[in-house]
C-alpha cells in the first residue's frame, strides 16, 4: 500500500540537508554575497522543518512561525545588502578575508 | 523621694562651652572666648556647690535616669548619673580646681594664637571628667574615661607643630590604650558574670558571687580594673607617659596631669571598692604597685632638672601613695590624699607655670635661681605648696599623707613594710621638693644669659623680656586660693571627719582603726617619725642645694653609674623601647608590611590582575576579524550545545 502522504522524516532529511549546505557554504565561501545566500539557505531549511512539523502535529503555530521567519529574512536581506554595498564602496572588495578591520 | 537635681547639666554645661568655643571661637575675640569658657565651667562649679548645699537633704545614693542607651536582652546600660559622698568630693574637686585653672589659663595662654582651641579642649575635658565622676554605670564611666584620654591627647599635643609634643601626645594615648584594654576586659567579665554594669547592681551581687566560690574571678576582675587604673593614673608599669605629658601647656599639666584626670584611676578603684575588698589578693597587688610606684618615682624625681619633670615624677609618686591607701583598704584615706593633692599639686604646677612665665619659657632649674625677690607672690604660694607636699604640719599634705601611712601600718591589709617604704618616700619627697624650691628661688639668678636665645623655645611666651617678672593678677588669684586650700584643706581630716563623711560609701572604719585609740601612742610616734622624715628632707636639701652647692656634683660623681641610671630614669623608656616598641615596629615592618602586606596581599591582588591580563591576551586572538572563523566558532558552539541537549534528552528516557 502506498502511503497517502510523504513521511515526516523525508522532510526533515531534506531540511537538514539544506541547513548543512547553508552552514558549509557560510564557512567555505569568501564572497560575501554567497555567504549571504547561504544564510538564506539555512533559514529556508529551518522553515521546511517548521512546516513539516506543523503538518505532522496539525498545529498552526509552526506555519505562523514560518511567516515570521520570512519577514525577518526579508528585512535582514534589505539591511544586509545595504551593508554589502556600503562595504563594497569603501573597500572595493567583497572578499570577507579582507574585511577584518575589527580584529585586534 | 529625692528632688530632681538635674545632675546631667553639670557635665553638659562645659560641653556647651567647648562646642561654642570650638565652632565659633576662631572668629570671636579673646574676651568672648574667655567669657564663654569661664561662664560654662564656672556654671558647672556653681551647680556643684548648689548640689553640695542640698546634699544633706538627699537620701543617698542619689540616682538620676536621663535616657535609655543600650537595651539588649536582659542587659541594659543607660545614661544615668549617680551621686554619693564619693562622687560629691570628686565633683567639687574637679569643678573647683578646674574652674581655678580655667581662670589661671586666661593669663597664661593669652598670647597664644590658638587661644580659643585651648579653652575648647579644656572645657571638653571638664565634660568628660564630670561624666566619669558622675556616671551611674561602668559603661558611662568608660565613656568619660576614654574622653579624658582624648582631651589629654589633644592638650598634650596642643603645640603640635613641635615634634616632641606630638609624640608625647601619642605616647600618652597609646600607653593608656594598654590600660584601657584591661579595663574593657574587666567590663566584659562583669557583663558575662553579673549581667549588668550598673554600680549598685554589680556591688549587690558581689558577696553572693564570692560565697559561690568565685573569688578567683573577682580577683581577675579587680586586677584588670587595676590595669586600667594603672594606665590612667600612671602607675608601674604604665607610668611612662606622664613625664612626657609635660610637653603640654602648664595649666594642662596642673589640671589633668596632676589634679584631676590622673586621679581617675584612684576614683575608679575606690568606686569599685566592693570588688577589691572581696579579693585580698587584688588588694595586695594594688598596695604593692602603689608602694613601689611611690618610691620608684620619687627616686627619679631627685635627679631631674626640668622643673615640670620633677613635679611629674612627684605626681606619680603621690598617686602611688593613693593606691597604697586603696590597697590596704583605706579608700577614704586615698580619696583624702587625692583631694589635698589636687590642691597642692595643682598649686605647684600653676606656680611652676608662673615661674616659667616669669623667665620666658625656661624650665631647666639649673638656669633658674634667686627668683624669690622677682616673683614674691609666686614664691610665697609655691612655698606653701612645697611645705604641704612635704608633709609639714599643719598643712594639707601632712594630714592626708599621715593618714595613709598610719593606715598602711595599722590596717588589717597593711604591713610595716608599706609604712617603712612610705616614710622613706616621704623623706625623698621632701628632699626633692625643697631641692626644687632652693634651686628655683634661692641663690643667684642663673638665667640672664640664657634669656636672649632660650627665649620662647618652649612656646609659652613670645613677648619681650626684661628680667623675670611677676605674673598678672588673673594668674595670681588662683594661686592664692589654692594656697589657702593647701593650708586648710587637710583640716577636714582632723578627728576622722573626712572618713566619717565617706563612711556610707566605704563602710565604717575597720575595727583595727577604732582600736587606734589604744594604739594612740603608736600613731603619735609614727606621725613624729614622718614629720621628722620631712624635716630631714628639708635639711638635706638645704645642705646640698643652698649651703654647700659643690656637694651634689661630688655625690653624683661618687655614685657614678647609679647616678647616671637615676638621671636617665633607670632607662625604663629605653627598656620599653627595646622590649616592646622596637619588636613591634620591626615586626610590623618586616612581617606585616614586607611579608604579609607586600608578599601576600599585594602579590595576590597584582597576580589576579596579571592573570586576567594574560588570559585575555591569549583569548583576544580568537577575535581575528575573520568572519568565517567567527562562523566556525558559532557552528562549533551550537554543535556542542545540541550534542549536550541530545545527551541530556537521552538521559531522561
Amino acid at each position: 500500500m502506498v502511503p497517502s502522504y510523504v513521511p515526516l522524516w523525508y522532510y526533515l532529511l531534506l531540511s537538514g540537508f539544506l541547513f548543512a549546505c547553508g552552514v558549509a557554504g557560510f564557512l567555505i565561501k569568501r564572497n560575501i554575497i554567497t555567504i549571504f545566500m547561504s544564510i538564506e539557505l539555512m533559514l529556508n531549511g529551518v522553515n521546511l522543518s517548521f512546516v513539516a512539523f506543523a503538518a505532522h502535529w496539525h498545529a498552526l503555530s509552526g506555519q505562523v512561525f514560518v511567516f515570521f521567519v520570512m519577514v525577518v529574512a526579508a528585512a535582514e536581506a534589505t539591511v544586509g545588502l545595504a551593508i554589502i554595498i556600503a562595504v563594497y564602496r569603501t573597500r572595493e572588495t567583497l572578499n570577507v578575508d579582507q574585511v577584518n578591520l575589527l580584529k585586534l | 523621694m529625692n528632688p530632681n537635681l538635674n545632675l546631667w547639666l553639670i557635665p553638659v554645661l562645659p560641653l556647651a562651652g567647648a562646642a561654642i568655643n570650638g565652632f565659633l571661637g576662631k572668629k570671636s575675640s579673646r574676651q568672648g572666648v574667655t567669657a564663654v569658657a569661664l561662664l560654662f565651667s564656672g556654671a558647672a562649679f556653681a551647680m556643684a556647690l548648689w548640689v553640695a548645699a542640698r546634699f544633706s537633704s538627699l537620701s543617698l545614693p542619689y540616682h538620676e535616669f536621663v535616657a535609655h542607651w543600650i537595651r539588649s536582652g536582659s542587659f541594659s546600660a543607660d545614661f544615668a548619673f549617680y551621686l554619693d559622698q564619693l562622687s560629691l568630693v570628686m565633683l567639687l574637686v574637679v569643678t573647683g580646681v578646674g574652674f581655678l585653672i580655667h581662670i589661671y589659663s586666661v593669663g597664661y595662654i593669652w598670647d597664644d594664637p590658638s587661644y580659643y582651641r585651648f579653652f575648647s579642649y579644656l572645657n571638653l575635658f571638664m565634660f568628660f571628667m564630670l561624666t566619669l565622676v558622675l556616671a551611674g554605670n561602668y559603661l558611662l564611666m568608660f565613656i568619660g574615661w576614654e574622653g579624658v584620654g582624648l582631651a589629654s591627647y589633644l592638650l598634650i599635643g596642643f603645640w603640635f607643630t613641635k615634634d616632641s609634643a606630638a609624640s608625647a601626645g601619642k605616647k600618652a594615648f597609646i600607653v593608656n590604650r594598654i590600660g584601657d584594654f584591661g579595663f574593657l576586659i574587666a567590663l566584659f567579665l562583669l557583663i558575662k558574670h553579673f549581667g549588668s554594669l550598673d554600680f549598685l547592681a554589680v556591688f549587690h551581687q558581689v558577696d553572693s558571687f564570692r560565697a559561690a566560690g568565685n573569688e578567683g574571678l573577682l580577683t581577675a576582675i579587680a586586677i584588670l580594673l587595676m590595669v586600667g587604673a594603672a594606665g590612667k593614673s600612671a602607675q608601674i608599669p604604665l607610668y611612662v607617659w606622664l613625664p612626657d605629658a609635660m610637653e603640654g601647656p602648664t595649666p594642662v599639666s596642673a589640671l589633668m596631669h596632676a589634679a584631676t584626670m590622673v586621679t581617675a584611676g584612684v576614683y575608679m578603684v575606690s568606686r569599685s571598692h566592693v570588688i577589691f575588698e572581696s579579693s585580698p589578693t587584688a588588694l595586695m597587688v594594688v598596695a604593692i604597685i602603689g608602694t613601689l610606684t611611690a618610691f620608684f618615682a620619687a627616686t627619679i624625681g631627685i635627679a631631674q632638672t626640668d622643673i615640670k619633670k620633677v613635679l611629674a615624677y612627684s605626681t606619680i609618686s603621690q598617686l602611688g601613695y593613693m593606691f597604697m591607701a586603696c590597697g590596704v583598704g583605706a579608700f577614704s584615706a586615698g580619696i583624702f590624699h587625692l583631694m589635698t593633692h589636687a590642691f597642692f599639686k595643682g598649686l605647684l604646677f600653676l606656680g611652676a607655670g608662673s615661674v616659667i612665665h616669669a623667665v620666658g619659657g625656661e624650665q631647666d632649674m639649673r638656669k633658674l635661681g634667686g627668683l624669690r625677690s622677682y616673683i614674691p607672690w609666686t614664691f610665697l604660694t609655691m612655698s606653701i605648696a612645697t611645705l604641704a607636699i612635704a608633709g609639714v604640719p599643719p598643712l594639707a599634705g601632712f594630714f592626708s599623707k599621715d593618714e595613709i601611712l598610719w593606715k598602711a601600718f595599722s590596717s588589717e591589709h597593711g604591713s610595716w613594710v608599706y609604712w617603712l617604704i612610705g616614710v622613706v618616700t616621704a623623706f625623698i619627697t621632701s628632699f626633692y621638693m625643697f631641692r626644687l624650691w632652693f634651686m628655683t628661688f634661692f641663690g643667684d639668678y642663673r638665667g640672664a644669659q640664657a634669656d636672649s636665645h632660650g627665649h620662647g623655645s618652649h612656646g609659652q611666651d613670645s613677648h619681650e623680656h626684661g628680667g623675670p617678672h611677676e605674673s598678672p593678677a588673673v594668674m595670681l588669684v588662683p594661686l592664692a586660693i589654692l594656697a589657702v586650700l593647701s593650708i586648710v584643706g587637710g583640716w577636714v581630716g582632723i578627728g576622722n571627719r573626712f572618713e566619717s563623711f565617706l563612711a556610707p560609701v566605704f563602710g565604717l572604719p575597720l575595727p583595727a582603726q577604732s582600736a587606734a585609740e589604744s594604739g594612740g601612742h603608736m600613731e603619735l610616734y609614727l606621725t613624729l617619725i614622718s614629720v621628722a622624715a620631712a624635716l630631714l628632707g628639708f635639711y638635706f636639701a638645704y645642705l646640698l642645694y643652698h649651703k654647700r652647692q659643690d656637694l651634689p656634683q661630688k655625690i653624683a660623681d661618687a655614685l657614678g653609674g647609679f647616678y647616671e641610671a637615676v638621671v636617665h630614669k633607670y632607662y625604663i623608656d629605653e627598656l620599653y623601647a627595646a622590649l616592646f616598641v622596637k619588636p613591634l615596629i620591626d615586626g610590623s615592618t618586616r612581617i606585616l608590611w614586607q611579608d604579609v602586606d607586600r608578599k601576600i596581599i599585594d602579590a595576590a591582588v597584582n597576580d589576579a590582575g596579571d592573570g586576567a591580563w594574560r588570559v585575555s591576551d591569549e583569548v583576544r586572538h580568537m577575535q581575528s576579524g575573520n568572519i568565517r572563523s567567527y562562523a566556525g566558532w558559532i557552528a562549533a558552539g551550537s554543535a556542542v550545545v545540541i550534542a549536550f541537549m541530545i545527551w541530556m534528552g537521552m538521559g531522561t528516557q
